[in-house]
């Protein structure tokens, strides 16, 4: 079968920190796709948000030319990928849509757990690695070293790997000669039905929605009619091309191996979800290519605006973002402590966070969450069945046969030596053990059957914390099982903030209930009063603590005159006040909601 | 007058000095004088009160003190208050002598701790004898307005270093006592190392406020303002104007002034000040949510009868209200002629005044 030659598809892959997005910026550079003068440091994270927390939230793509020492002109597509267990599907569909993947270790820290980790994801989905070792002018830096690491540990030949530093842009141009050598060049399936994998969507409010596909068989062009094979939606094509780092380059045609967008005036990114298979209804493929799944939201909470007069901008704010986020589900609620807001369904407690922060960065909203459910199915004594995602509709007790919560598939990847450890975990969060396969002498998949509900909160964070980082961890949803559960409502000073109530497992109730009201006592600031934290099961107080009364806020000094400064801090009190809510006498900040929301795992 | 120089900087202040040597400190004494008669001659209006703060003043030396005082005597009142800020170390008879001679009648050292290894906590570095001495010298030369600075707060300090304390400034017959919480400001040695310090807790800070007010009235220095404290007749009439929302002139880096209902500041750079820089506008000043805000550092509160000469109104109905949920609790006192807050309202004024202002 003959192959696209010039054309190589490749991911970079990275433990955090080891220069993943400064190595990107320097091939741009490189390839002078993009001019200087648009350079901006990691251009590849566009959102603010990643720039910050140093992450990748969303997949981007774009297309370099670059003429080779073999005198030929190659179209590298650099397909990026997020990093969180949240997006291990979209991960995986951007994985799908590369030959080769570009593995980066930093020549002073050497294998990292993500480099591990991420190595095993991308030989998951047959690519081709190509070693890079960066950091090279770092004082530390020990490139020999590194690559027998690279070598001992992963098994990667490393004779060859280019030693680099994406800082001052040392070698990296022989990261372009590798890519170009070692990936492998795609099929060339031209005369196929299409077929197109959909690895990424976004919302664009001029074009619709602009879907990057990597086409696998067959061509695309302007004016066919493509279909969704999932779905079966079906839309007129407007315009196909490729992705630059600063602007669309419109193409006749998409064929075969390359990556690429597809315009067709879609309306949400609901339409075109990421996994799906493109193909034409004119001469639509017999199968969709393997790994789709509808992502639906796992995690609900509470979205309140902390100002009420902020709940028409914060609807308004939540449908802009979901057109650009299929996995993003929201309707309208109503709290007795929190007034009107909005309940909404995320893939994880990450998407959660991050929503969050778009909405109070992006749309300057002040807000206040829930602590997050998941979709419980409690059977009542009259034989209905009612869903639950919301503990404030959870029914009388009295009137509950027997109560149902989701389950999840979870396969932990780590090395033998924190066994004990993750098995220690899923103990705790109620897991029942599945079994253990020995993938390598490295690593091991521990399968275990957990409880949905123990993982959305911090199971993670836990597992990172237990396996020092080593263990990676992937799950799907399984079945719902009949469980023993019951509601904990939070009381301030007598009142009970629905806000906070949860639904637990019975054997859980009364160690949770402690840390709760530990944890209130400790994020509520002292007040001009007493104020008692209670949780109770019903009517019965199961944990009580006391925030004691405040004695001492004064500003004690004169500051010679300066009057201004003394007003300052008032205003800045006032400030304070406002990003409490009010319960009753009680005003708690949102701190205490989060710190409610991420209770340690001591 | 800000007097911006210090031999050393205490590891809790924030407040504007630089260490200089003595031309400097000759070129602005004769920059602030300068600048004294330019500012005064175009008013006709006299100051009742003058207070050279620092900074640490005393660095400057009785005579260099003096040309201050005198080049701004001629727009003082008659029994114009005249307060100098002093550091007790090694401050002679013949040092408030000449002083005096001046026309200074008030002198306000800092006094911190009459503990010595609290005083070594706070970076002062002279025993409470040196104190001691100092104020007896001030008291033979004939000044017997004396204010000390008490701070309320220290590393590791108790009940009974606190008593010691008070009783020490109680026997040298001090007429005047501001004792101030500390409060760890940002950029400070204090600041940066608050975790290490064993500074006691806000529960035990308040405990040392109130043993200290009560202390101090039992022995007729009766409280007047948050931390401020007289016998009757000597509550600082200078300090009087801020909380009064009255007018003033500062000069000298980082001074602040309030004049015809602007407020305005020289910024925080001794190179400028003396280059004439011109001050930097800080808003306008003196509306009754200011007023309302500096009167209520006052035990005496707001009234009514003065509210309504300066305001033509008397106090909102709105605060009367929220006034009275506080008094409910003991923090605040409301009846016909006003309202005002107690010394447990004192302690959480800055909640109080964010409600109710």
């Amino acid at each position: 079968m003959s192959k696209k030659e010039f054309i190589r598809n490749f991911s970079i892959i990275a433990h955090i920190d080891h220069g993943k997005s400064t190595l990107a910026d320097r091939l741009l550079e490189l390839t002078e796709t993009v001019a200087k003068r648009d350079m901006q440091e990691q251009l590849l994270d566009n959102m603010d948000l990643e720039r910050e927390r140093g992450i990748t939230i969303k997949a981007h793509a774009v297309k370099l030319d670059y003429k080779a020492l073999d005198g030929n002109t190659y179209n590298l597509n650099l397909i990026d990928t997020p990093g969180h267990v949240d997006f291990n599907y979209e991960v995986s569909r951007s994985l799908a849509a590369c030959e080769g993947a570009v593995l980066i270790v930093d020549a002073s820290q050497g294998v990292e757990a993500q480099t591990l980790a991420n190595t095993y994801l991308a030989l998951d989905h047959d690519l081709e690695l190509v070693p890079v070792i960066n950091k090279i002018d770092l004082p530390a830096a020990d490139p020999e070293r590194v690559a027998k690491e690279v070598e001992d540990i992963i098994g990667l030949d490393c004779s060859e790997a280019p030693k680099v530093s994406a800082k001052t842009g040392e070698n990296v141009e022989k990261v372009l000669e590798s890519i170009v050598k070692l990936v492998p060049p795609p099929e060339n399936n031209d005369d196929k039905p299409l077929r197109a994998l959909v690895f990424d969507s976004v919302y664009d409010s001029y074009k619709g929605v602009i879907v990057y596909v990597r086409v696998v068989d067959g061509q695309i062009k302007a004016g066919d009619t493509m279909r969704m094979m999932a779905t079966g939606a079906e839309f007129t094509v407007v315009e196909v091309g490729y992705m630059r780092p600063t602007f669309m380059e419109k193409t006749d045609v998409l064929s075969s191996g390359e990556v690429g967008y597809i315009t067709a005036s879609i309306k949400t990114v609901g339409d075109a979800r990421v996994g799906d298979t493109v193909t034409t209804a004119e001469n639509p493929a017999d199968t969709a290519l393997p790994g789709y799944r509808k992502v639906n939201p796992m995690v609900f909470c509470g979205v309140y605006p902390a100002d009420g007069a902020d709940y028409e901008a914060l609807r308004e704010a939540l449908e802009k973002l979901q057109l650009n986020d299929a996995a993003l589900s929201f309707e309208p609620e109503t709290s007795g402590a929190l007034g009107f807001g909005f309940r909404c369904g995320f893939l994880g407690l990450l998407h959660l966070e991050i929503i969050q922060e778009r909405l109070e960065r992006e749309y300057n909203l002040d807000l206040v969450t829930t602590v997050p459910s998941v979709i419980y199915k409690i059977h009542l004594t009259n034989g209905e069945m009612v869903e639950i995602d919301n503990p404030s509709h959870y029914p009388d007790p009295a009137t509950i046969d027997y109560a149902e919560e989701p389950t999840v598939e979870a396969h932990i990847y780590a090395p033998p030596s924190y066994v004990g450890q993750i098995m220690d975990l899923c103990q705790d969060r109620r897991g029942v053990y599945i079994g253990m396969t020995y993938l390598d002498a490295d690593r091991v998949d521990l399968h275990y059957k957990l409880p949905l509900n123990e993982i959305i909160y911090d199971f993670f964070d836990a597992l990172k914390s237990r396996t020092r980082g080593y263990a990676s961890f992937d799950y799907e949803l399984a079945d719902y099982q009949r469980s023993s559960l019951v509601k904990l409502d939070v009381l301030l000073n007598g009142d009970t903030i629905d806000a906070l109530s949860f639904i637990i497992h019975s054997d859980k109730a009364y160690g949770r209930a402690r840390k709760i009201a530990e944890k209130l006592k400790d994020n509520i600031p002292r007040q001009m009063f007493e104020i008692p934290v209670q949780i109770a099961v019903g009517s019965k107080v199961i944990a009580r603590e006391t925030v004691k009364a405040m004695r001492k806020d004064v500003l004690a000094k004169c500051y010679g005159g300066d009057i201004t400064r003394k007003k300052k801090l008032l205003e800045k009190q006032k400030e304070g006040k406002k990003r409490m809510r009010q319960f009753g006498t009680v005003e708690v900040p949102q701190e205490a909601f989060m710190a409610v929301l991420k209770l340690d795992d001591e | 007058m800000h007097i911006p120089f210090c031999r050393s900087k205490c590891p809790y202040c924030d407040f504007y000095s630089v260490r200089a040597d003595e031309s400097v400190k000759t070129q602005y004494v004769n920059t602030l004088k300068n600048r004294i008669s330019a500012e005064m001659s175009t008013s006709d209006c006299k100051a009742d009160t003058l207070y050279i703060g620092g900074g640490t003043p005393s660095v400057l030396g009785a005579e260099n003190l003096g040309r201050i005082v005198k080049s701004a005597s001629p727009f003082l009142s008659k029994n114009a208050e005249i307060t100098v800020e002093c550091n007790p170390f090694g401050l002679s008879e013949a040092f408030f002598k000449t002083l005096a001679f001046y026309g200074v009648n008030r002198i306000s050292m800092g006094l911190q701790s009459a503990n010595d290894s609290e005083r070594r906590a706070l970076g002062r570095l002279s025993d409470s004898e040196t104190v001691k001495k100092a104020v007896k010298n001030a008291q033979k030369s004939g000044i017997e307005n004396i204010s000390l600075d008490v701070m309320l707060g220290i590393p590791r300090q108790t009940e009974k270093s606190l008593a010691g304390t008070l009783d020490f400034c109680v026997s040298l017959g001090i007429s005047h006592i501001s004792a101030y919480i500390l409060k760890l400001e940002e950029g400070t040695v204090f600041y940066n190392k608050q975790n290490s310090l064993s500074l006691p807790d806000d529960d035990a800070v308040a405990d040392l406020y109130l043993q200290a007010c009560e202390a101090l009235e039992n022995n007729g220095i009766m409280q007047y303002e948050i931390s401020n404290f007289a016998k009757s007749g000597y509550e600082s009439r200078h300090n009087l104007k801020y909380w009064n929302c009255e007018e003033y002139l500062g000069l000298g880096p980082a001074a602040h002034s309030f004049l015809d209902g602007k407020r305005f500041y020289f910024e925080r750079d001794i190179a400028g000040f003396l280059n004439s820089a011109e001050p930097i506008p800080d808003g306008n000043g003196g509306d009754f949510t200011e007023y309302a805000m500096l009167r209520l550092r006052l035990t005496k509160g707001i009234l009514n009868s003065e509210t309504e000469r300066r305001f033509k109104h008397k106090i909102p109905e709105e605060m009367i209200k929220k006034s009275a949920v506080f008094a409910d609790n003991g923090f605040m006192e409301s009846d016909e002629t006003g309202i005002r807050l107690t010394r447990n309202g004192f302690l959480l004024s800055n909640s109080i005044l964010a409600e109710i202002l």
